[in-house]
């Protein structure tokens, strides 16, 4: 069996941003890179899959600059064979279409069985790319999956709905399965497997040998966007800021009368 | 400019969304006309012409047969736009209408300013405006982002159409979530833990607050995907949608998904260290503050009242 799980590397959400010179993303310095929330969900069930059916051959594929490799070598250690680098200065650039466009050129006529992504990334949060991607290799595909089983060629997977149902269907291999935040418990590389992950097969592929497609949407611009919000910002000492909300709260609400 | 409209329905109910989709038209000044795959007998209220998939013959949402349908409607109006919500319906439909008609996808747009699209990144934080470079556009509207002014009302014309060709993805049915246990709807006071509660040793801190002010404690989603607090107190798009007298979020960011369910509440107050954070936006009051400080100091001080 092969499998392809598909990865992103963003800022943490926390970050302070800030806007780049061009006007049109985020600035890259200053942030505290990891692997996308949502990826990591994505890797874990590809090691599954994995360990269930043995003989299986795993790789992570992600876009980028250098910098990426350090989030595929935490994929390398939670289990996958082989790092696919798609080697580009300028992924943030890309529109998903584009990005799809790359991964489905690099997955065809490699009769991947399963390909795994997150639902969506933490920083574009497009949520199309992976269903962009079977369409493309002309693959069935589940979305907001989670949970997955696989038995003999045969996939049950269950999409989370709003207001918390979901629907379970069913689904022939090949497949795309695009992965929800919950779906499963991500583990933590053990340091063997750290050292391990050091050897592991990185493959480099220069992203002009994949990129057949034009962009079909462009960025004029990015901003902070207006604080909405007239509301009353507290700061300062703890217990004086403790004593003026109870004031507010006795003033404003009647759960303290 | 004419746009398509997907509403959506479940079980033959229709969804909150299709009137967003309504004023979503009426924002872009165009003229529009409907798809739907639901129920003859609960119709939107719409003046315009709706095109009408069985919902009992169809099924529940198959992608395949889904997508053909909307791109039978397409080859028949020719829209220069199809709006979508970007729910678990629009945002797996929207990129293989996208893929098959060549055109742009633009996600979760909030508002059109001068003819560009205006999308969020980074969980709210950004923004970007964003311009399709193809001749037809499909976009996916955030949930609340476009309101009518006032009452839907008309009644469609309705054209019946009926769906080919197989699917892949077979639907075999839903599961509900687990009910039982605490319900945060009937709360008067909620305390909320977010990711900032740092560890679930923490949670306790929250019940506390929460126990003080005599109401429940409930939880955003990574909290609830950590399994720190049960599903039966997240609050959220996939939990419930509580509007008590008073929410305190602490240690929330305020991802749409979790203000969708909370924002309605009568008073709401947010505790976080980032001023910046977009629970600040629907915050009354935001307190800047490390939780696990000011939270066991500020239960003490209600306590002794």
């Amino acid at each position: 069996m092969k499998i392809l799980v598909c990865i992103k590397q963003v800022p943490d959400m926390e970050s302070k941003f800030k806007i780049d010179v061009a006007g049109t993303w985020y600035a890259k310095t200053d942030l505290a890179w990891r692997m996308n929330e949502y990826d990591e969900y994505a890797v874990e069930q590809a090691v599954q899959l994995k360990e269930q059916v043995k003989d299986a051959d795993l790789t992570v594929l992600c876009i980028g600059s250098d910098q990426v490799k350090e989030t595929m070598k935490k994929a390398l250690a939670m289990g996958c064979d082989r790092g696919a680098h798609i080697t580009d200065d300028n992924a943030a650039g890309k529109e998903p279409f584009e990005i799809a466009g790359i991964i489905a050129e690099y997955a065809k006529g490699k009769s991947f069985d399963l390909i795994f992504t997150g639902m969506q990334s933490q920083d574009r949060g497009s949520a199309q790319v992976g269903v962009l991607v079977a369409e493309m290799l002309g693959l069935p595909s589940v979305s907001t999956v989670v949970h997955f089983a696989y038995d003999g060629g045969s996939v049950v997977a269950k999409r989370e709905l709003e207001g918390g149902i979901k629907a379970c269907v069913k689904v022939q291999a090949p497949v795309v399965i695009t992965c929800q935040l919950g779906m499963n418990t991500p583990r933590y590389p053990t340091l063997p497997n750290i050292m391990k992950a050091k050897k592991k097969e990185l493959l480099s592929i220069p992203v002009q040998d994949l990129l057949k497609i034009d962009a079909r949407q462009g960025t004029v611009k990015m901003y902070f966007p207006e604080k909405k919000g007239g509301g009353l910002v507290l700061e300062g000492d703890m217990a004086e800021m403790a004593d003026k909300l109870i004031k507010i709260l006795k003033d404003k609400t009647a759960v303290l009368a | 400019m004419k746009l398509l409209l997907i509403a959506e329905s479940r079980e033959g109910k229709l969804l909150g969304g299709t009137y967003e989709l309504v004023a979503f038209a009426a924002k872009m000044n165009a003229e529009s006309v409907m798809f739907l795959v639901g129920d003859e007998g609960v119709l939107p209220k719409y003046d315009g012409k709706l095109y009408l998939a069985d919902g009992k013959t169809v099924g529940e949402y198959n992608p395949d047969v889904h997508k053909q349908l909307v791109l039978d409607v397409i080859a028949q109006e020719n829209p220069d736009m199809v709006a979508l919500s970007h729910s678990s319906y629009g945002w797996d439909l929207a990129p293989r209408i996208a893929y098959a008609l060549k055109a742009a996808q633009v996600s979760e747009v909030v508002d059109v300013v001068g003819g560009e699209l205006v999308v969020p990144v980074c969980n709210s934080k950004l923004r970007c405006n964003v311009k399709a470079k193809t001749a037809k556009t499909v976009v996916t509207l955030q949930a609340g982002a476009f309101g009518l002014s006032d009452e839907p009302s008309g009644t469609p014309v309705v054209e019946k159409i009926v769906a080919r060709g197989g699917n892949q993805v077979q639907f075999t049915g839903y599961e509900q979530a687990a009910s039982g246990g605490v319900d945060l709807g009937k709360a008067q006071v909620i305390v909320s833990a977010g990711r900032g509660i740092g560890k679930p040793e923490n949670v306790a801190m929250i019940a506390a607050l929460a126990k003080a002010l005599g109401g429940e404690y409930g939880a955003s989603r990574p909290v609830v995907d950590s399994e720190w607090v049960e599903h039966n107190r997240q609050v959220g798009t996939t939990g419930q949608t509580v509007t008590p007298k008073l929410y305190i979020a602490c240690g929330i960011s305020g991802a749409i998904q979790h203000l969708a369910g909370m924002k309605k509440s009568e008073f709401i107050v947010a505790i976080n260290t980032d001023k910046d954070a977009p629970i600040g936006d629907v915050a009354d009051v935001l307190v800047v503050a490390d939780l696990k400080h000011f939270v066991p100091l500020l239960t003490e001080k209600i306590k002794s009242l």
